[in-house]
């Protein structure tokens, strides 16, 4: 099936290390990055582009690796879950937060819930809770309900994490 | 045999009832959990399934030739060889419904869009996904039907000509006596009918499973996501010829269930067929549109004819009732929600004459599973309904009107009239609770505020009261099916000390994100004296290696009560083995030994104690250093099971202990309508939740929100909709599902109360699966905010459009509701 026609080489960056693969001009961002490299950390939650589940930054930029070709990588740099905390390292403080909140459940959202919170934070360390949630609104978690996700955000950025609950109060 | 028991032997501090981090986030948050896609087998292949694109058809030729034929392609399989190999799968259902014929693959027709047809075995995902769109398929088209009362119709074309009709099961339950009620009754409000609608918890993982028959041992291991593993593998067993021993299911991580994965097994057997046929291992990794499209959805119903006899005061007597629920084309678990929600016949009320005529109707729709809050949400939530709409209708306020008919918290434990027991509880204290968070008098102010002033925008207030009960008696099994040799109930756990003393635990649960592991080393940490860091829980479930009985696994809010339960008393095995070893090594007798920090001593003397290493030591690898009655005494590898104490239902008044613990909702929500386009705002979300003695705090609001989510969501959002000429499903992607958002779903608050339940091991509930509690909240706050006279809601789903339908209601436009006074 490695029909060269189809078959480009493709050079990338992923968590430092590089990468030089064939790849099929179809393969997806994602299937690459899952079956090629066998970076497991990043999930598929759906074939519409709006789960979120498989966010990666794509040279620092938030995207879904299942909306984009592994031949349009080429020449990128990329950061999956994996780079949070190298091997045998202490959760980053944004990992520490969802552990914290109890932002986790079934684990599924939660490797494209980091890479979208840490490409906030980035940008803006110190987001008020609608940002948040707005930010938030294209990677899908069915088991939290959203609200301990929100509060780990507010805790990585040094809020007080029962603000957003008491702005709804307020309300 | 009780936590509490353990205290005296153990000295350790006791982490039940905090909010202990959970053990399983560092993988889930470093990427390193394993999920069934992420294992990977030397030569293995990809399956793709051909599926039906049609809603009803039968099956012509079948031409795999093309797809064979191509480089990479490793096997086809069609339902003629399945059927050819196979039995079809057992049925719950009595006559006729038992004749039904399911197979892993369609055979003979199609009755779903989305059935799978060939399955296609090849390479790469890609090949296979090319392979199967080469699979030539002829169909013969047959009307579909698709509504659940139309089904019902002499002239409806037939699902399963086995049966002959599109029901699946029929029986009428009835307590109590509802016909006096109805003619002694002050007032007897009728609503023609009330629609819960389709839709599904579509938990984020999709289904997936990597199949593996062992020519040599031939032995089939399933890595999937299925989370009832032996439910799975007594389905599969009769139907492809293999035994039980045979069938080897593994998990670790799963991507959250919600119930819709115990209903994979078709397709697991269709892998299984796959991978013998082919000599290879088999991955499965199903795409979302398959899946919203045809795994399983949740169980639409529809009540007609609803009757209720209310006296002056506002005492409700009961109700009468006609029910339809629609399963799909196939029954799989069903019909077990046909008994199961008469685990909470009378809701959160003090009804007491009640009879429903259920009915299990076939439709060209996508099979059921049981979706979180199974079969008991949609009878809670028309129960809900009819208070809601009786206190409308008679002018009595929704507050006082639910109190007055609660049970008080003097009455636990609350027997229901068809022999259920309500455990321990107090609603009228939670609603207390929930309208002062939510400041419901501020909220009435600000109600009244805008009514005067108009401004285009609405208020409406509502409260949803709901159970979720919890640990089921399998006996009830037989109030559907006389003759299934069902009941009971039962989870197994195996606590041992490893060879250097480690404390290692496995569950029968299969879990799904409830933070089994967590919460069973609190539990195991306290019989034994240690640290919940320091007690390994194995991650998932393994049948080669985990204790387990038939109704293992993680569904139907159980695990706090029977997975925690086995916990317990396999640690208290394990707690006394060491105390007796100990007192042999020290010279004492068990009753003078304590554990503390991993160490046995005897009380009261620093001197003399032994770590668990030693105990370790003089089992496994100094065993003649022990008396031989002492040795032959203990294993160290303690196995316990788990069993509620239940009784065998009475097949003939349907009444029995149905489930041991109730769990309670009460939510109390506010929402803003906007007059001109029927867009909901929800300004406040209040989250009451009772379930007992609780392990772990921060787990169980993690539920509580969960739940909420999935509720909030499908009131809204999210809705199974089928062209009713075609039988196409029009949501047929997560896009057009619209699983609910950050910004769909509010930051809501929650509060509790604890009530021990009496009957559990702990004083713990089995909670998580709610009791869909938003779905009757929103209901009864749209129905606030139409007020008295307005329209009447009566579906649980009301998108924007349908709000503003309501807005638009005429006057003169005739209503569903009547009312008949005497
Ligand atoms: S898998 Fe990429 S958005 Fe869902
Ligand atoms: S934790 Fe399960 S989908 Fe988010």
């Amino acid at each position: 099936m490695n029909d060269p026609e189809t078959t480009h080489l493709v050079e990338v960056q992923i968590n430092g290390e590089r990468y030089e693969r064939a790849v099929q001009a179809r393969e997806l961002l994602v299937h690459f990055i899952r079956d090629t490299l066998a970076l497991k950390g990043t999930h598929i939650g759906c074939d519409t582009g709006n789960c979120g589940a498989c966010t990666v930054l794509v040279d620092g930029q938030p995207m879904k690796s299942c909306m984009m070709l592994a031949v349009q990588a080429d020449g990128l740099s990329l950061e999956t879950v994996e780079s949070l905390s190298p091997a045998g390292e202490e959760l980053s403080d944004l990992q520490k937060a969802f552990n914290d909140q109890h932002a986790v459940q079934c684990g599924w959202c939660t490797p494209g819930m980091l890479m979208q919170a840490k490409a906030l934070l980035e940008r803006d360390p110190d987001p008020d809770v609608e940002t948040i949630r707005r930010t938030l609104k294209g990677n899908i978690c069915r088991c939290t309900g959203y609200v301990n996700i929100v509060r780990a955000v507010q805790q990585a950025a040094g809020q007080d994490v029962s603000a957003g609950i008491q702005q709804e109060a307020r309300a | 045999m009780s936590v509490q028991d353990a205290a005296a032997p153990t000295k350790a501090a006791s982490t039940i009832g905090t909010p202990v981090r959970r053990v399983e986030d560092k993988r889930l948050l470093q990427g390193q959990g394993t999920f069934s896609d992420d294992v990977w087998m030397k030569r293995m292949g990809y399956v793709h399934f051909v599926r039906s694109p049609h809603a009803h058809a039968r099956i012509g030729d079948i031409d795999v030739a093309r797809a064979e034929a191509m480089e990479g392609v490793y096997a086809t399989l069609t339902g003629a060889e399945v059927e050819a190999m196979t039995e079809p799968f057992m049925q719950i259902a009595p006559e006729p419904g038992s004749r039904m014929e399911d197979y892993a693959l369609a055979v003979g027709k199609v009755r779903f869009v989305g059935e799978p047809v060939v399955a296609v075995l090849a390479e790469t995902r890609a090949l296979a996904r090319d392979a199967a769109e080469a699979v030539e398929v002829e169909y013969e088209l047959l009307e579909a039907v698709v509504d659940s009362l139309a089904t019902l119709s002499p002239t409806a074309p037939v699902l399963h000509e086995t049966i002959g009709k599109n029901i699946g099961y029929q029986d009428t339950y009835a307590w109590g006596d509802i016909d006096w009620a109805l003619e002694h009754a002050d007032h007897v409000v009728s609503i023609d009918k009330l629609h819960f609608h389709r839709f599904s918890s579509t938990p984020l993982e999709c289904n997936a499973a990597v199949v593996n028959w062992d020519r040599g041992t031939d032995v089939i291991e399933v890595r999937s996501n299925n989370q009832m593993p032996q439910f799975a593998a007594m389905f599969i067993s009769p139907a492809i010829g293999m035994p039980t021993s045979k069938l080897h299911f593994v998990s670790q991580d799963i991507g959250g269930a919600f119930g819709l994965k115990i209903t994979s097994y078709p397709t697991i057997a269709a892998c299984m067929l796959l991978s013998r046929k082919a000599g290879r291992p088999v991955k499965w990794t199903e795409y979302r549109s398959e899946a919203v499209t045809a795994s399983a959805h949740g169980n639409e119903r529809t009540f007609t004819d609803i009757k209720v006899p209310v006296m002056a005061d506002g005492t409700i007597l009961g109700f009468d009732v006609k029910a339809y629920d629609d399963a799909g084309a196939f029954m799989r678990y069903e019909p077990l929600g046909g008994v199961i929600w008469s685990q909470v016949a009378p809701g959160c009320y003090r009804l007491k004459h009640l009879r429903v005529e259920y009915t299990q109707v076939l439709t060209n729709k996508c099979p059921c599973g049981p979706n979180r809050g199974y079969s008991r949400l949609q009878h809670l939530w028309m129960i809900e309904r009819i208070v809601d709409i009786v206190a409308h209708e008679l002018g009595f306020d929704p507050v006082e009107l639910r109190k007055k008919n609660y049970p008080q918290a003097d009455e636990y434990p609350y027997e229901t009239p068809n022999g259920c027991f309500y455990d321990s509880g107090d609603l009228p204290r939670m609603l207390d609770l929930g309208l002062e968070l939510a400041d419901y008098d501020g909220w009435r102010t600000r109600q009244a505020e805008l009514k005067e002033s108009g401004g285009g925008k609405r208020i409406g207030i509502g409260i949803g009261s709901t159970l979720d009960s919890g640990t089921n008696n399998f006996g009830q099994a037989r109030l559907v099916n006389e003759h299934l040799p069902f009941s009971g109930n039962g989870e197994a756990a195996h606590v041992k000390l490893d060879l250097y003393g480690e404390i290692a635990v496995n569950l029968g649960s299969s879990p799904q994100g409830q933070g089994h592991e967590t919460t069973a080393a609190q539990t195991v940490g306290e019989i034994l004296g240690v640290a919940p860091t320091d007690i390994h829980v194995k991650a998932g479930y393994d049948t080669a290696s985990h204790a387990y009985v038939g109704f293992s696994g993680t569904y139907a809010s159980q695990f706090a009560v029977t997975g925690l339960g086995a916990a317990i008393g396999a640690a208290e095995k394990l707690r006394d083995e060491i105390r007796l070893v100990a007192a042999t090594a020290l010279g004492a007798t068990p009753d003078e030994i304590e554990l503390a920090d991993g160490v046995a001593g005897v009380r009261g003397d620093e001197e003399r104690a032994i770590p668990f290493i030693g105990i370790a030591n003089l089992v496994y690898t100094n065993v003649a250093a022990l008396p031989p009655e002492v040795a032959d005494a203990v294993s160290l590898n303690c196995r316990y099971v788990y069993r509620p104490p239940f009784e065998i239902p009475d097949i003939e008044t349907k009444t029995g202990e149905l489930t041991l613990t109730y769990a309670a909702q009460i939510h109390v929500a506010v929402v803003e309508i906007d007059e001109e386009t029927g867009h909901t705002e929800i300004l406040k979300y209040v989250a009451i939740d009772e379930c007992g003695r609780r392990i772990n705090p921060q787990i169980v609001e993690g539920q509580v929100h969960g739940a909420a989510a999935h509720g909030i969501g499908a009131a809204l959002h999210e809705s199974f909709v089928y062209d009713e000429e075609s039988g196409q499903l029009l949501s047929g992607n997560f896009y057009d599902y619209h699983a609910a958002t950050a910004v769909d779903v509010p930051l809501l608050l929650t509060g509790e109360i604890e009530c021990p339940s009496p009957r559990s091991p702990n004083g713990a509930k089995g909670m998580g699966e709610g009791g869909g509690a938003p779905l009757s909240t929103l209901c009864a706050a749209f129905q606030d905010a139409l007020g008295a006279g307005g329209a009447v809601v009566t579906d649980t789903h009301n998108p924007s459009e349908r709000v503003w339908r309501l807005l638009r209601e005429r006057s003169d436009a005739p209503r569903p509701v009547e009312v008949v006074s005497r």
